[in-house]
């Protein structure tokens, strides 16, 4: 549609290679990312495979990594930024996390409530987390 | 070669859903041998079935919609008639594995394929229309959308003929619907179905979520919007939200039930109760899907038949969200009594109250719209008023369940039927009524009949009342929901009265049949010339009815609120049209084969799943696949409406407007 060419101001997702402009500085900015998310993610494996972390300690640091990979995907990749146009994606994103958090931390109190609730009953709620 | 399927797939034993479905197959086969002898298929084909305007697609989305509203109707007649005629001795006409499918059958189809298209339908029509452009973000997606939708009805209905539909209710609980106790395709058509037909809501949420955010007027800020497109707004960002959730729940089950996990078994560490929270931490946002854009329908009628602005604009638009954000931290109340302690308990029942308030604020504003306005009272204006009214009750009832010490006595029984039944009979379905009978002469050009409407009206509304009354009644005196026999004599007098309200809805869906039938027959009396039937004040009263493919001939451009109403009241005031335009050739998306294909391949994919015909679902997903990349390289994405086109089609607009000005020149202005 004509209307959405002549504004350039007010681009739609996916829109941004049509027009010749690129974000996060293009080809280079994809390489960055791909990159540093290959280094998250080896330094994933090294954490479980060498002895660099205090055993119980892994799990923590698995998280912290994963969060740090969900950032660079969402800055490298998906373009959310603090830019004067992005004002949508970041609130999508805060009503999204709002939403994953509501839904996580929700169902662990219910559960671990219910499991709380029941009556001891032999072995085989060990399963559940 | 056919996996599970086999003859005794068929039930010959059983002759309701035989003659039904044969009924049915006959009268299809009619519809299809007459399009077909007149030479309509080209045209049905070529401007329906493969068109990415988004007012075509509103309106098929509106049509599936009613036939399946209709076909759970059935489900529901089915229901109240064999327990008035199963009390005592007596057994009614259905046993009780067939009972358990029609139950089951009845939640499903009335929830994802009656409610849901109609409401999708009414947004996918209005919204662009309202927000003065063109057509949705992406005009192919939202046709694979619509037949993905149709694609999942149809495998629901398939279930009649073929196999069976599931006996779990209309969502599957674990461990109920595991292969240990639900071995049979029941619960594999209904998981399918709902996937296939889920891709396609999720898709048309994104679609509508964009079109909202990205496409406006020039001029139309977000806090110029109409209701509706608020409304709108916040239900397509619950199923961007929720949906997943859905997919995700029906995925574990399935991996359950094809490949042996153990999410929600019994055994193996699996936990049954997960999947009661995870598939309410969807449904109660799904409440809020089909009911906001019903408010924002309410909102525009009571608006434009009270000739007034609408009350509390912007605490209506601060409700809504409220709305759309507390809806995810009520979910627990669908499962008070699962067993967890008080304080959970506690919480979501309070956090279920407070939700309470911004409908509260909404039903007043509404009040104070009628308020000292000049009011009118059409068919669309009679639906409101009644939802207003019947709401209430069932609001009330509503919070009544959320104090969970109240909800431990009511869980399970007739009396929680009545009050879900309440909300969603009088907020959706009338919503979808009133909807359609406004928006109609938009889409079609003339309006609706309005003797018939309102017999419809009364019809359906002391039907609703006299079966939910007794239900509540039912409830308070101990039923229990879903029962196929009942021992206790003592119901019998409420289950008659139950089955006679039935029998008043049954008129009341004639009159709805009858007053399409009759319109469509006197179309040129009831013709709307102007393209502004009601006296409007958003945009789609600005464009003609029905509006051309590319709805404005030049966008207009937005100055306040209720952009329309001041269009209108310049004209008036300078007994005049504004001048005309320099049109512009407009260029339009192709129309695209590509959802009906997709939706083909899709259905081949679910069919295949469900009789466990491997070559087939691998053919269904290529199939997919390939059209999704023939569709990826189209060489050319648009048609150009050449400026003289446009031209002519917006004078002859201009021209009615003129004539109504020097017709209507007496008025005061």
């Amino acid at each position: 549609m004509s209307e959405r060419e002549t504004d350039s101001g007010d681009t739609a997702p996916g829109d941004e290679a049509a027009e010749g402009e690129e974000f996060a500085g293009g080809t280079s900015g994809y390489l960055v990312g791909l990159g540093l998310a290959a280094l998250l993610t080896c330094a994933a494996f090294a954490m479980v495979n060498l002895p660099l972390v205090w055993r119980p300690a892994v799990p923590m640091a698995l998280v912290v990594l994963a969060i740090a990979q969900m950032g660079i995907h969402l800055v490298f990749f998906l373009h959310v930024s603090s830019g004067p146009d992005n004002t949508n994606n970041v609130l999508a994103l805060a009503f999204g996390t709002l939403v994953v958090l509501l839904l996580i931390g929700g169902s662990v109190w219910i559960l671990g409530h219910l499991d709380h609730a029941m009556m001891p009953m032999g072995r085989q709620m060990h399963g559940f987390p | 070669m056919l996996g599970k399927l086999t003859w005794s797939a068929i039930p010959f034993s059983q002759p309701i859903p035989l003659i039904a479905a044969g009924g049915v197959g006959l009268a299809l086969l009619a519809v299809l041998g007459w399009i077909t002898v007149k030479g309509h298929l080209p045209y049905l084909w070529k401007e329906w079935i493969t068109s990415v305007d988004h007012k075509r697609i509103g309106v098929m989305y509106v049509l599936l919609g009613l036939v399946m509203l209709l076909r759970g109707f059935v489900d529901a007649i089915m229901m109240r008639t064999q327990q008035a005629s199963a009390i005592g001795h007596a057994q009614g006409y259905l046993p009780p594995e067939h009972y358990d499918q029609i139950f089951s059958a009845h939640g499903t189809i009335m929830i994802f394929f009656g409610a849901m298209p109609v409401v999708i339908g009414l947004m996918n029509f209005v919204v662009p229309l309202q927000l003065g452009v063109r057509d949705v973000a992406f005009p192919t997606l939202n046709s694979t959308s619509f037949w993905l939708t149709a694609a999942g009805a149809l495998l629901v209905n398939m279930s009649l003929v073929i196999g069976e539909f599931a006996r779990t209710g209309w969502l599957p609980y674990a461990p109920l619907s595991e292969t240990t106790y639900s071995p049979g395709v029941g619960v594999d058509y209904y998981v399918w179905a709902i996937q296939i037909s889920g891709v396609g809501t999720l898709m048309s949420g994104i679609n509508l979520v964009t079109t909202i955010l990205k496409l406006r007027a020039p001029g139309m800020g977000y806090l110029r919007m109409p209701m509706f497109c608020w409304t709108a707004l916040g239900a397509n960002m619950l199923i961007v939200a929720a949906f997943p959730i859905l997919t995700a729940t029906l995925a574990m089950l399935t991996l359950d039930r094809y490949l042996g996990f153990h999410f929600f078994t019994n055994e193996a560490g699996g936990n049954m109760m997960m999947f009661v929270n995870l598939i309410w931490a969807w449904g109660h946002p799904e409440v809020y899907i089909l009911i906001l854009p019903a408010f924002g329908i309410f909102s525009e009628i009571f608006s434009t038949f009270s000739s007034k602005p609408l009350f509390g604009y912007r605490s209506m638009v601060a409700a809504t969200l409220f709305i759309v954000v507390v809806s995810f931290t009520v979910w627990l109340h669908h499962f008070f009594t699962m067993g967890a302690g008080a304080d959970v308990n506690a919480a979501f029942g309070v956090a279920t109250s407070i939700i309470a308030v911004g409908t509260g604020v909404k039903i007043y504003n509404w009040l104070f719209t009628m308020y000292g306005g000049r009011l009118r009272f059409p068919t669309p204006m009679l639906w409101s008023l009644a939802f207003m009214m019947t709401f209430v009750i069932g609001g009330m009832t509503g919070v009544l369940l959320a104090v969970p010490p109240a909800d431990f006595m009511l869980h399970n029984s007739m009396f929680l039927v009545a009050h879900f039944h309440n909300v969603i009979n009088s907020g959706v379905i009338f919503g979808a009524f009133a909807g359609i009978t406004y928006w109609f002469p938009k889409a079609f050009g003339f309006r609706l009949d309005e003797f018939w409407g309102k017999m419809a009206f009364w019809l359906t509304l002391a039907g609703f009342l006299i079966v939910f009354g007794a239900l509540y009644v039912l409830g308070l005196e101990g039923m229990t929901r879903r029962l196929q026999h009942i021992d206790f004599t003592e119901w019998a007098p409420w289950l008659y009265v139950s089955v006679a309200g039935i029998g008043v809805m049954i008129l009341g869906v004639a009159a709805q049949i009858l007053q399409i039938v009759v319109s469509i027959r006197n179309r040129e009396a009831l013709r709307d010339e102007t393209g502004d039937p009601w006296d409007g004040r958003s945009l789609e009263w600005a464009t003609s009815s029905p509006p051309p493919a590319f709805n404005f001939a030049v966008l207009p451009k937005v100055h306040g609120e209720e952009p329309y109403w001041t269009i209108k009241r310049q004209a008036i005031e300078s007994q005049g049209l504004a001048d005309e335009p320099k049109y512009e050739a407009i260029e339009m998306p192709r129309n695209s084969a590509t959802g009906v294909v997709t939706a083909f391949f899709a259905t081949l994919i679910g069919f295949a799943m469900i009789w466990s015909i491997w070559w087939l679902a691998a053919l269904g997903f290529v199939g997919a696949y390939a059209t999704f990349v023939v569709f990826a390289w189209r060489d050319e994405e648009e048609k150009e409406i050449p400026a003289e086109e446009v031209a002519r089609i917006d004078r002859a607009r201009r021209a009615a407007r003129r004539k109504w000005l020097e017709d209507n020149r007496e008025q005061p202005a």
